[in-house]
């Protein structure tokens, strides 16, 4: 008698490289939030195994979330932070370097300034590498950890987003559309004029699974929203210095702002901010962005442990 | 249908019939052709067709070329057939599909993707034949027709 059996799909991450947001199913993405949640745990499963950590980019900030998780879980960090792209000019090319520093470590985390460099380097690469961002492309933990406060905060992820700010250009709202998508979010858009998300972002989001609306105003985003995600403009992705100067200071959420928002209604931003969120809100109880960068930790943790194969 | 032959019939090789009119020459120089074996080209421009007015056609004497060889000019001769010849027949005919992947032809149009400043074929995968919409295997941006057709 023929029987079906049916299997759950395994999710296997040992060996695997995260470069981006786009190649996750809504099953792994589980798999990993899940993994963060159980990994507030720890002990020492990652004890002599080593990571690089390089990034020809600064960002302290992500930087010192990876090396944490490392440490937390008993393994061991190398690497470099140059101060500047401008070193990006001078020496060996990124594929040799991946490929040296891919023969003494257990897992590689690359930040750098152009598309497609984590891409190339998980290719040449013998271990497993993590894209820390790469340029305005993609940023997958980051996205991860946006995912990972969401699905805290309101057990769900198929929940209403108001994306703020800079949706032309910011890398972290590419990756965490992508993410929430893929769980059937609802995505309220509203940006200054110039920096609307792409047609072609819109079009992805919506066949990976999104409901997206334009709102016309800041207050329609923030009354309706279950989560506030505001956005830094970031000056070093204009090509044009005019063009930044018009959108400069374009918004800003206040305590005022916020009363019209539901009362579930939380506050986050992937940091550093620059003027975009006044310092008040932190003092409301909407406020979770340094919740993020606590989140930011186990997540981290998760995708180390699950990339080298020891949960 | 009574057509007015203006290149003459090959014995043995090739035909790519129906080329977008204008593009022969693009067409030869991602086929790499004439190339240094010494094959005889032939190339026919503004020809004219009942399809599509006018089309041109290239004919390739005495080498058989591979389908896999001739897809890659389907990005800006989408309606190109390829014809084997063999003694003055043909004995097979296909029209030219765009591959799943796309390498080796095309650059990325962002300018700090980082196929522009390492040791990489840029790889493109086809995310829509009609109208052609090329991702980037590396930076994940999407290339349009328009930007495609810029290439050439
Ligand atoms: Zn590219």
């Amino acid at each position: 008698m023929a029987r079906t059996i049916i299997h759950a799909m395994r999710v296997e991450f040992a060996g695997r490289d995260l470069v981006s947001m786009r190649e996750l199913s809504r099953q792994e993405i589980e798999h990993i939030l899940n993994t963060a949640e159980r990994t507030e745990f720890s002990g020492d499963v990652l004890k002599g195994r080593l990571m690089c950590s390089l990034f020809f980019e600064p960002s302290t900030r992500t930087r010192l979330s990876f090396e944490t998780a490392m440490k937390r879980l008993g393994g061991e960090v190398v690497g470099f932070a140059k101060p500047g792209a401008a070193s990006l000019s001078k020496g060996e090319n990124l594929t040799d370097t991946i490929k040296t520093v891919s023969c003494y470590s257990d897992v590689i985390v690359l930040r750098h300034p152009r598309e497609g460099a984590a891409r190339l380097a998980a290719e040449v690469s013998d271990v497993p590498v993590i894209n820390a961002g790469d340029g305005s492309n993609q940023h997958p933990t980051q996205a991860l950890t946006d995912l990972y406060t969401i699905r805290r905060e309101h057990g769900r992820l198929k929940v209403r987003v108001a994306m703020v700010g800079d949706l032309k250009y910011a890398r972290t709202v590419r990756s965490l559309g992508q993410g929430l998508a893929k769980f059937g979010a609802r995505l309220l858009l509203s940006s200054p004029p110039g920096l609307e998300m792409s047609e072609e972002l819109c079009a992805e989001l919506e066949s990976m699974g999104a409901r997206l609306e334009v709102c016309t105003s800041i207050e329609e985003a923030v009354e309706r929203a279950d989560v506030l995600y505001v956005t830094r403009i970031q000056k070093e992705r204009f090509p044009d210095p005019e063009e930044y100067r018009k959108v400069q200071g374009a918004y800003r959420i206040t305590p005022e702002l916020l009363e019209i928002a539901s009362s579930r209604m939380i506050v986050l931003h992937p940091l550093p901010r620059v003027d975009e969120i006044s310092p008040e809100v932190d003092h409301t109880d909407r406020a979770r962005y340094f919740h993020q960068v606590r989140n930011s930790i186990p997540v981290r943790m998760a995708v180390l442990s699950l990339l080298l194969g020891v949960v | 249908m009574e057509r007015d032959i203006r290149v003459r019939k090959i014995k043995d090789g090739t035909v790519i019939d129906h080329i977008t009119a204008g593009q022969a020459l693009n067409v030869l120089r991602i086929l790499n052709l004439p190339s240094s074996s010494g094959a005889t080209v032939t190339v026919a421009m503004n020809v004219p067709s009942r399809k599509a007015g006018v089309k041109d056609i290239v004919k390739v004497e005495g080498r058989e070329l591979r389908s896999e060889e001739v897809d890659r000019i389907a990005l800006l001769a989408p309606e190109a057939t390829i014809n084997i010849v063999r003694n003055y027949r043909v004995v097979e005919k296909k029209k030219v599909a765009i591959p799943q992947m796309v390498e080796g032809v095309l650059g990325c149009a962002n300018p700090n993707c980082i196929t522009h400043f390492e040791p990489v074929k840029p790889r493109f995968t086809v995310e829509s034949r009609k109208p052609i919409r090329l991702r980037c295997h590396y930076c994940e941006r999407i290339m349009c027709e328009a930007e495609i057709a810029k290439q050439f």
